[in-house]
């Protein structure tokens, strides 16, 4: 269980992180602000508290946790929790984007990118990857865990379910699946662009171990991916429904699909940093 | 008519050479695992499955998250060969395969049976016959279309020892076995079965058979022909190519597959740039198959000895 300092250690990464994030997107006047920072408190919780992982990259991950993200869009929470955690200079997040950078605008193992280890940015196959890396990690007698992360919208497409429905069959219980649910996608609000309808039902129909929680607060994180490691091994994958909320951390941004693919311009991003107090120092 | 310059004492179907080398590979391999799409006895994958029950995954119908699942698996050092139909390996998984295994770069090697009109009575809903096409598009893929059983079990044991996405491409019907049982497998070596001089046939899969049939028909006409078999169309050998067409100035090429984007293109690529000379396409050409027999449907669509034969006729007047 992580301690009351712990917690405000992580929030104070979160803050750093948010900062990234939005330079980064600033910088090319590209990206995904809007999921990256919803992410951002889940990113922080799993690489500073939660995975057992090493900086020190090795594509095939032996007796290490496992993360994945399937809806590689919010690549730059991604680049900059792997950058804070050591796998690269923080100032490489410089490159965002740009002509010959190893961070590319999704994710790739292409690059040699230490921390990726598949492509993801075409919707709905993080999930086949990860349960295809926990059957490794079974058959190689690793008691490790292999999480991944979605996003909500991105259950609309058909492998997920696909995937969903391998899990259970094949009791695949080291994977721990996290669904960002801030409810939004491009076109707005997922109820009114495809319902989901009732996503606890849904998976616990399909056989998963299903808890929810709350992704934007560190502390519930921190208890809820904890909650959801001890619910693994017992022959069901764990799936953890996860409300976000899109922009959480800066005021204007927070709760809208506005902010999906769109970067701020230089008087809305001094507005967006004055919300986030620089902890680690800007990249 | 003459002799053919290969001779065969049985007829078996390429997909049980895959059968009887991914368990020789299991053998050899214990990193080598087996997933399949609901079709194991179509694939001949029963006895890997048998023999190591813990190694093979039943995915059932669910191509796409099989892809995935393959990626994965090679995360920690897995080898996976995935196993379904050609046309249900390709199209149906394209964006699977490029991003989740060519683009990143993963070892998974994709198993395809019943790949095109020799499929037979299923009709064109499954005759796929783009596929070649679709994969050689990929960077990062190799592309294999054996020709025979032997050839078959010796590529599957080579992709199993080759780190890379592999596309390998084989077949439903029994067709003769007139290669080595105990041949070496290079990927991307081309290999010269006859040689010759008028002309030369660059055959894959299925047609190396009719193309040994044609050469024997030609044979009694004084032609003389060369026949080379592209086992690997990607990486191709531009050398044995470019080779062969230096001595005989003119070319034919024969595949199970369309016109647009097969063998045939692949090698007037390499012939256009470094010693542009006639060639003639022995190929679908630009349709969808149909229900029948599959030597009726080789006759039909054009794909068999005879028009190998006219082929040949027709692109030697062009020399």
């Amino acid at each position: 269980m992580a301690s009351q300092a712990n917690i405000q250690e992580l929030e104070k990464t979160a803050s750093q992180v948010r900062r990234d994030i939005l330079r980064m997107v600033h910088a090319v006047n590209s990206g995904h602000p809007g999921g990256s920072l919803g992410c951002t408190d889940f990113f922080v919780a799993l690489y500073f508290h939660i995975l057992k992982h090493n900086v020190d990259f090795n594509m095939d991950a032996k007796n290490e946790d496992l993360f994945f993200l399937s809806n590689g869009h919010i690549s730059p929470v991604w680049y900059s929790v792997l950058a804070r955690s050591g796998y690269f200079e923080t100032s490489e997040l410089n490159t965002f984007r740009k002509i010959d950078s190893r961070l590319q605008g999704h994710p790739t193992p292409e690059e040699n990118l230490p921390g990726i280890r598949i492509a993801s940015g075409s919707l709905g196959q993080g999930l086949s990857a990860a349960l295809g890396a926990a059957q490794t990690k079974k058959l190689n007698n690793e008691d490790n865990l292999v999480y991944v992360l979605m996003g909500d919208g991105e259950l609309q497409e058909g492998q997920i379910w696909e995937a969903a429905m391998y899990g259970a069959h094949h009791k695949v219980d080291n994977v721990i699946a996290t669904v960002d649910y801030n409810g939004q996608q491009i076109d707005g609000p997922i109820s009114e662009v495809m319902d989901l309808k009732d996503l606890r039902a849904k998976w616990l129909a399909f056989g998963w171990e299903v808890i929810e929680s709350n992704g934007n607060d560190m502390k519930e994180i921190v208890k809820s991916l904890e909650h959801a490691k001890s619910l693994t091994g017992k022959g069901k994958p764990v799936l953890n429904l996860m409300k976000t909320e899109m922009g959480f951390g800066v005021d204007f941004m927070v709760g809208t699909h506005t902010w999906h693919g769109v970067a701020p311009n230089d008087e809305q991003l001094t507005d967006a940093l004055s919300q986030l107090e620089e902890t680690l120092r800007d990249y | 008519m003459a002799e053919t310059k290969f001779t065969f004492t049985e007829k078996k179907d390429t997909r049980s050479g895959f059968g009887d080398g991914l368990l020789e590979a299991g053998r050899k391999n214990d990193q080598v695992v087996g997933l399949c799409a609901d079709l194991i006895g179509s694939l001949k994958m029963g006895a890997f499955q048998k023999e190591f029950p813990d190694r093979f995954f039943q995915t059932g119908i669910a191509e796409a998250n099989m892809m995935g699942l393959a990626a994965g698996m090679t995360i920690g050092g897995k080898i996976p060969f995935t196993g379904t139909f050609a046309n249900f390996s390709t199209g149906r998984v394209y964006d699977q395969i490029r991003q989740s295994i060519a683009y990143s770069e993963k070892n998974v090697k994709i198993c395809a049976s019943h790949a095109g009109v020799t499929l037979g009575e299923d009709g064109a809903t499954h005759q796929i016959l783009e596929d070649i096409g679709m994969m050689r598009m990929l960077p990062n893929m190799t592309v294999i279309n054996p020709c025979d059983y032997n050839q078959t079990k010796a590529a599957t044991l080579a992709i199993s020892e080759f780190e890379g996405p592999v596309y390998l491409r084989f077949g439903r019907p029994k067709v003769p076995v007139f290669t080595a049982d105990d041949q070496k497998f290079e990927i991307g070596k081309a290999i010269n079965m006859i040689e010759g001089s008028d002309v030369t046939i660059f055959a894959t899969g299925h047609l190396v058979w009719e193309a040994i049939e044609a050469e024997a028909i030609l044979r009694e006409k004084g032609i003389s022909v060369e026949l080379i078999n592209i086992h690997t169309i990607k990486p191709l050998d531009e050398e044995a190519i470019l080779k062969s067409v230096a001595k005989t100035g003119c070319v034919v090429t024969a595949e199970e597959h369309q016109r647009n984007g097969g063998l045939g293109d692949a090698v007037a690529q390499v012939l256009a740039q470094n010693n542009p000379a006639p060639q003639e396409f022995v190929a679908v050409n630009d349709q969808f198959g149909e229900s029948g027999k599959p030597e009726e449907l080789m006759k039909k669509y054009g794909l068999d000895a005879d028009h190998i034969v006219a082929a040949v006729e027709k692109v030697l007047k062009r020399k």
